[in-house]
């Protein structure tokens, strides 16, 4: 299977912060979902992607092709929405998408009319009106129109009302409908990042914490409320992520959940009044708190 | 107006406490057993199924793995996923189904702190006698 990205050891300095050290790739037709607080690196990390950034060290290879080597034959295929991207106030939407078409011989017109619908916005309307989420939503139609086999998109959702998230989401549905197509997206919203993405990957303080399957993470984590009198040796339990007592009554945030865990748990004297599964956005927090491994 | 035609939706919610794989293969099993979906029956691809429920691929493969493994639907290579032809599946069905209330029995036992004796005990009395009503308050 064919990778849509892959980084080794890059590392990226700038003054006040560091990306360091990243080592991560995806296959061909996911959608991976980067999940990190403001300035943990996500942007970043996906200027690197797109060919805006340049590594200070590491290799960047995406849709197959070194970066920045062959970054002309990338971007005909790679989408970026960003906030950075500037559009022109005092030019239409209309402007905008015959400039891009100009451009990318992939456009696809029949598809910028029905996003255009979706999105509820005007061709005609010069981008001077648009309201912040407008503006945003145009910026995804520039790039999806393009049908690109990467789409990178910074943060899509945010500052977003409820109506327009749905709308993009429903278009980020469209992309997954073909194999060959590859999402990354950042995010703060973790529901959105829990509904869409195949992979899951923590960024925090410009280090990768964790990058796995979904799945095995939402899986593997569990909140547990248990009653009993137990003060563990955190050295002991590395499966234990996090520990809160309140008089009788314990909760314990497990990173590797198994029946034979519980076991053991019990052994200590513990019983174990429930088990239930973690959101996304506990696990970060649980992650990022912890100090490390997810 | 929708861009693209499709009986693949199931509706599922972010805010169930439910895992999203299992609220797919919950909602397959329903459809099934409803007759929605017939024996031998393709089922909608991996893809199709993820984009018009808007979930992620992994999600929906997840679901159809164990769907396979519970024995509602078969996956044959390169071909794709049919609901079972197997004539004991409503059997299994049913099977998977009183689990499931076990299970959720037991949990509300738990939460009540109902001794493994306690929990025997009332379904005794349930099994032995006609429904009851109020039983319940009967000690002094």
């Amino acid at each position: 299977m064919s990778t849509a990205f892959s980084l080794a050891g890059v590392t990226r300095r700038y003054e006040n912060f560091a990306l360091q050290n990243i080592d991560l790739s995806m296959p061909e037709g996911q959608v991976m979902g980067l999940v990190g607080v403001n300035g943990a690196g996500k942007t970043t990390l996906l200027r690197i992607l797109s060919g805006l950034a340049l590594a200070d060290s590491g290799t960047v290879e995406v849709l197959g092709r070194a970066m920045p080597a062959e970054q002309v034959a990338v971007k005909q295929e790679l989408g970026f929405a960003t906030e950075d991207m500037r559009l022109f106030k005092t030019r239409t939407l209309r402007w905008h998408m015959d400039f891009v078409r100009a451009i990318y011989p992939d456009w696809d017109e029949a598809y910028a009319a029905h996003l255009l619908r979706r999105f509820n916005l005007r061709a005609e309307q010069k981008l001077a009106g648009f309201s912040h989420g407008q503006r945003v939503k145009a910026l995804l139609l520039l790039n999806f129109a393009r049908r690109p086999r990467l789409l990178l998109l910074d943060e899509p959702t945010t500052g977003l009302d409820p109506v327009a998230r749905d709308e993009v989401l429903e278009a980020l549905a469209d992309v997954l409908r073909d194999e060959a197509r590859s999402v990354v997206f950042s995010s703060h919203n973790t529901r959105d990042i829990e509904q869409m993405a195949d992979t899951i990957s923590f960024l925090h303080d410009g280090r990768l914490l964790a990058s796995r399957d979904k799945e095995d993470f939402l899986d593997d984590w569990r909140r547990l409320v248990c009653q009993g009198a137990w003060t563990p040796e955190p050295a002991d339990w590395p499966e234990v992520a996090a520990v809160r007592r309140n008089g009788s009554i314990v909760e314990l945030k497990l990173r590797r959940f198994s029946e034979e865990l519980l076991q053991r748990l019990r052994g200590q004297g513990l019983e174990i009044r429930s088990a239930e599964p973690m959101s996304l956005e506990e696990i970060f927090v649980t992650t990022v708190r912890a100090g490390g491994a997810a | 107006m929708q861009y693209a035609q499709s009986n693949a939706e199931l509706f599922l919610s972010a805010s169930d406490s439910t895992p999203m794989y299992q609220q797919i293969v919950d909602q397959i099993t329903a459809k099934v057993r409803a007759g929605d979906w017939l024996p031998g029956q393709p089922l909608p691809s991996i893809r199709e199924l993820a984009a018009a429920s808007r979930v992620s691929v992994i999600t929906v493969k997840r679901a159809y793995t164990e769907l396979g493994q519970a024995g509602v639907i078969v996956t044959r290579h390169g071909m794709g996923s049919f609901v079972a032809e197997s004539p004991e599946l409503s059997i299994q069905l049913l099977q998977a189904e009183f689990r499931q209330h076990l299970d959720a029995m037991l949990g509300s036992a738990r939460r009540l702190g109902l001794s493994a004796r306690e929990i025997r005990q009332r379904v005794d009395e349930r099994l032995a006698g006609p429904p009851s009503e109020s039983t319940e308050d009967s000690t002094p």
